[in-house]
């Protein structure tokens, strides 16, 4: 057990008095790459969020390495090097590219920054070009990689992505699964995704997981649940084979 | 047309004292999106802090430069402001933050009028005078500049460009900016919500207690309604400026400063604030965000 980076145990989130959670059981190790599907609604962003604690769930517990994480504030769960790519992306929209990036090195105060960023440029060349235009007129594809490299920039142990391929060009979403094998493999960055581009997300994962509202209903190995007659049916039928 | 530069200049130091104030009506409608009623009220702490302490250091040293004099009163000002408006936002504003729109305007009303009453009450109703501090006035081409007047503008100058400096340039105005345009995101990035509003609180009441200072050594005396109409005119600038815009805070502060003196050297003095509030009035039907004010469409 001692390789679990993330357990999150029974987990129950409310909005209001609508339960968006219902007891989720999840587990995410360390250094592998574990992704979550499941239709809309089914409460993929609020288990996301949950992590974070915002919202907190209300109850079970969310575990990071080994340290009860449920009733902290958000800004300090951040602490912990968990980062987050959110639904919606959320860039700063009156902030250039290049602070959006720099708010993403808040952690370290920029310390790494001038060294962190080339990377990022590396990975998504387009965001270079772009580093002096405010966020909010970025085009939706460039929102989502400044949102990944801003996540990237706070180097995290446990990266969550929500929806990373949201919106993205197939060219781009094929770049981004490969940049994220190569963080996983190369740095051993653990990731744990949301997608809806199941086929491509379970073909890169080693643990998956399917959400059908609020409670995970299958659970297994990528392939596994890629061979899985149901799972087929419901998530991959009419994608790439 | 040297009683109009004359005019031009006296309207410039009024308006310095409208921004400087501005400032934090605006910051704070930026972070939170509320109005902080009692702002001006801070800005009227500001005056009575800095007089209490002359009061108290005068009659202790005698003879002290009148730099040195400024500059404690300043500080004991900003101190005493801050304070204030740390507490108020601390125990009154955040709990009610994320509750219904109209619940922060009304208690911070209530900060307002407690404020306002409570130096009422201890200090007294009456203005009180200030010795002149600094008398010199020089004459330049048949126009009179009070030495005063100068120090205020000079003052403006360099707070406005510190303040420039911090929110654009500095990691705690970035994460201020960020924490204005999306606090969830914010706090996702490590971003400490609570100590970021704060520190603006700080910063604003800072600001105001320096005008609040200057306003003082300006007219010389302080009462307890200060707070209410240099307040409501701030305020009137920064919603001309378009509030939440830094810039658009000073522009409208110096704005309300020309017409309000513009409009007494030319018109009847007395009609100075209607002038002023039907300018806002007008500003705003032509265009409704302020003069920098952005119109609310924005792609995210
Ligand atoms: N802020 C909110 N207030 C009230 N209900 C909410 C809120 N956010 C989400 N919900 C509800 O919680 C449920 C789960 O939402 P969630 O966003 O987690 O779904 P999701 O699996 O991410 O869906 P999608 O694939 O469409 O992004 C939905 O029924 C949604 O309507
Ligand atoms: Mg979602």
């Amino acid at each position: 057990m001692s390789d679990t980076l993330l357990s999150v145990q029974g987990v129950e989130t409310y909005y209001g008095n609508i339960r968006a959670l219902a007891g989720v059981d999840v587990e995410v190790k360390k250094g592998e790459i574990a992704c979550l599907i499941g239709a809309n609604g089914a409460g993929k962003s609020t288990l996301m969020m949950t992590i974070c604690g915002s919202p907190q769930a209300r109850t079970g517990s969310v575990i990071f390495e080994g340290r009860d994480i449920t009733r902290m504030p958000t800004h300090e769960i951040a602490r912990l090097r968990i980062a987050q790519s959110p639904e919606g992306r959320r860039i700063f929209p009156r902030m250039t590219v290049y602070e959006n990036l720099q708010m993403g090195a808040s952690l370290d105060n920029l310390k790494y920054f001038n060294e962190d960023v080339e990377k990022i440029y590396t990975l998504f060349p387009r965001l270079k070009e772009r580093q002096a235009q405010r966020g909010g007129t970025l085009s939706g594809g460039e929102q989502q990689m400044l949102s990944i490299g801003r996540a990237l920039m706070a180097r995290p142990k446990l990266l969550l992505l929500d929806e990373p391929s949201l919106g993205l060009a197939p060219l781009i979403v094929k770049q981004i699964f490969d940049a994220i094998k190569v963080l996983n493999q190369e740095q051993g960055l653990t990731v744990f995704l949301v997608e809806q581009n199941a086929f491509a997300a379970l073909k890169l994962s080693d643990r998956a997981y399917v959400m059908v509202n609020g409670k995970v209903t299958m659970r297994g190995t990528g392939k596994e649940l890629l061979a899985n007659p149901e799972v087929r049916a419901a998530y991959l039928e009419g994608g790439r084979h | 047309m040297e009683y109009f530069i004359q005019q031009l200049v006296n309207g410039l130091t009024l308006g310095s004292i409208y921004g400087l104030i501005a400032i934090g009506y605006t910051m704070v409608y930026g972070i939170i999106g509320m109005i902080n009623f009692a702002h001006g009220d801070i800005f009227m702490l500001g005056g009575f802090a800095a007089l209490i302490i002359f009061l108290v250091i005068t009659s202790i040293f005698v003879g002290l430069p009148v730099v040195i004099l400024l500059l404690i009163m300043m500080a004991a000002a900003m101190l005493t402001a801050a304070l204030w408006n740390w507490t108020i936002e601390k125990v009154a504003y955040r709990p009610l933050r994320g509750s219904f729109r109209l619940a922060p305007l009304i208690t911070a009303i209530g900060m307002s009028i407690t404020l306002s009453n409570f130096i009422q009450v201890t200090q007294g109703p009456r203005n009180k005078p200030i010795p002149p501090l600094v008398s010199s006035v020089y004459n330049v081409f048949g126009i009179s500049i009070a030495l005063k007047q100068i120090i205020i503008v000079l003052l403006t100058v360099i707070l406005l460009t510190v303040f420039w400096y911090i929110v654009n340039k500095t990691s705690l105005g970035r994460a201020q900016r960020a924490t204005e345009q999306d606090r969830k995101m914010a706090a996702l990035l490590g971003i400490d919500v609570d100590r970021t509003i704060s520190i603006t609180f700080i910063m604003g009441a800072g600001l105001a207690a320096v005008a609040g200072t200057m306003y003082l050594m300006y007219y010389g005396v302080a009462v307890f309604s200060d707070g209410f109409i240099p307040g409501v005119k701030a305020f009137t600038a920064a919603v001309l400026g378009g509030i939440g815009s830094l810039p658009g805070a000073v522009i409208g502060g110096l704005l309300i400063g020309l017409i309000e003196s513009l409009w007494s050297a030319y018109f009847t003095i007395d009609y100075k604030d209607v002038a002023t509030f039907s300018i806002l009035a007008i500003v705003l039907i032509f265009k409704p965000s302020g003069i920098l004010g952005r119109p609310e469409v924005e792609k995210v």
